[in-house]
């Protein structure tokens, strides 16, 4: 078989919530392969356990039951520290409120994840350069975050997502806080990056522009994958979705 | 975690030098001027009242294990009362009373204020944890930002203290106690205020630190508040 590895694995996934006395699942066993380099969308209604899910991806969070591998790493075996080197290495993180850290420069937002992975100071500044440039932001590396527009701040994000050359990048509505031409450039570049870096894209959002350039989407619904959909499948139904 | 086999181990550990660790935080209380402001004003002034409190003492005690019996005399026209020949002044119970009080309003007000700046940076608190940030780094910066706040703060508030104290004595006691008033003792006030306001900085920022360092990544994520 030529398929490429699976970078994320999720098997029998099971999150309980306690509410006071009451014990709520929110996940009910989900089981999903994502392969290296594709680009998913997570989608489903709020409540849905979308988020939960997401979380789990990402190393926020810790199934109750199940197991989560990513890159092939058990997470609910790692302690705190190879969490946060997971974090750092292997996951960028891209929110719907761009979190720049207001504070910093570009530069110094995108080089900050280096500095955690102990990047030499020269390196990581040379590095950020060219992840500033690859995202279109080269000649405002010394801008503050206020003097930046959204759509710039989520470039600055998607930049420092990509610091330490990570093998996913989750994404939670990253178009959900820009209008509508901006937040296509944004889907645009994320697709471009997925291609041309082969960086395993998961995005979870309610922009149908988003579902667009998905390989897959993966439909949540009350703790449960309803269905998963490829592309090809995906432009039949689209014109249910919008009759919805 | 015996006999599991961890694929692709993480070798490395996550860092922040030290130096980068001040960066951050002088950045922080750069931009953050105005907060920082309100923060240590409480600790310019309760530091400028302690020294006040001490370099006066000193002044004072200075005045009466000497012999000069004019300066003696006019302190007494002040009002205040001479201890026995030969003897150091000491602060009243009253005064020791209220400047305890008054240290420990500043600690509160420290508490406050660093509380509602923690409760303001959760996200970027939140997004530096997704970055790979392990709790103690969270610390050490909000540690470096009140040491670094406290060493400003008590020097500013003791200069100020001093110079208070020491103009109010020329006022009071005449420009011939000068030469009494040990520089040396009053600089020992001075400095023993710095290392108080630091200490006090670092106390009230302990508890919202803590709370700081323990969130969750997941905050980030979270929309707006």
């Amino acid at each position: 078989m030529n398929q490429p590895a699976s970078i994320v694995r999720i098997s029998g996934v099971i999150k309980d919530f306690t509410m006071g006395k009451t014990i709520v699942q929110v996940l009910k066993g989900i089981d999903l392969e994502i392969k290296a380099g594709e680009y998913v969308s997570i989608m489903g209604p709020s409540g849905s356990g979308k988020t939960t899910l997401f979380n789990m991806i990402g190393g926020l969070d810790k199934p109750s039951a199940g197991s989560v591998f990513i890159d092939e790493i058990d997470i609910s075996q790692l302690d705190a520290y190879e969490l946060a080197w997971l974090r750092c290495r292997k996951i960028g993180y891209i929110f719907q409120t761009f979190n720049i850290i207001q504070v910093m420069t570009a530069l110094e937002n995108v080089t900050l994840p280096m500095v955690f992975a102990g990047i030499p100071d020269d390196e990581a500044r040379e590095r950020g350069m060219e992840l500033l440039d690859i995202v279109g932001l080269k000649k405002r590396f010394l801008h503050k975050p206020f003097e930046l527009s959204g759509g710039q701040q989520q470039r600055v994000a998607i930049a420092r997502a990509l610091a330490n050359d990570p093998a996913i990048i989750l994404a939670d509505e990253p178009t959900g806080n820009l209008d509508l031409a901006t937040g296509e450039e944004i889907i645009t570049l994320l697709k471009m990056l997925s291609r041309d870096k082969e960086v395993t894209i998961i995005s979870a959002t309610h922009d149908l522009k988003m579902l667009n350039v998905s390989d897959r989407v993966i439909w949540i619904s009350d703790g449960k994958i309803e269905k998963i959909e490829k592309r090809e499948e995906l432009s039949i139904s689209l014109g249910q979705i919008g009759d919805k | 975690m015996q006999g599991k086999i961890k694929p692709n181990l993480p070798q490395k550990q996550v860092v922040l030098p030290f130096k980068k660790s001040v960066e951050i935080a002088v950045k922080s209380i750069k931009s953050r001027f105005f907060r920082t402001l309100i923060t240590t004003m409480s600790l310019i002034l309760a530091i400028s009242f302690y020294a006040y409190i001490k370099v006066n003492l000193d002044i004072i005690s200075s005045i009466t294990v000497s012999n000069d019996k004019a300066a003696i005399q006019r302190l007494s026209l002040q009002g205040i009362e001479i201890p026995g020949e030969g003897r150091a002044m000491e602060l009243s119970p009253q005064e020791r009373w209220i400047l305890f009080l008054s240290l420990l309003v500043c600690v509160v007000g420290i508490v406050n204020t660093q509380l509602m700046a923690v409760a303001d940076r959760f996200r970027e608190i939140g997004t530096m944890k997704c970055l790979g940030a392990l709790d103690r780094f969270i610390l050490r910066l909000f540690l470096i930002e009140a040491a670094l706040q406290g060493l400003i703060g008590s020097a500013l508030g003791g200069a100020a203290g001093a110079l208070i104290a020491c103009l109010g004595a020329l006022v009071k006691y005449g420009s011939s106690i000068a030469g009494l008033v040990s520089l040396n003792q009053i600089l020992t006030s001075v400095f023993s205020a710095v290392v108080l306001g630091c200490l006090l900085s670092i106390i009230g920022v302990l508890y919202p630190a803590l709370l700081a360092a323990k969130m969750q990544p997941v905050e980030a994520m979270r929309g707006r508040d």
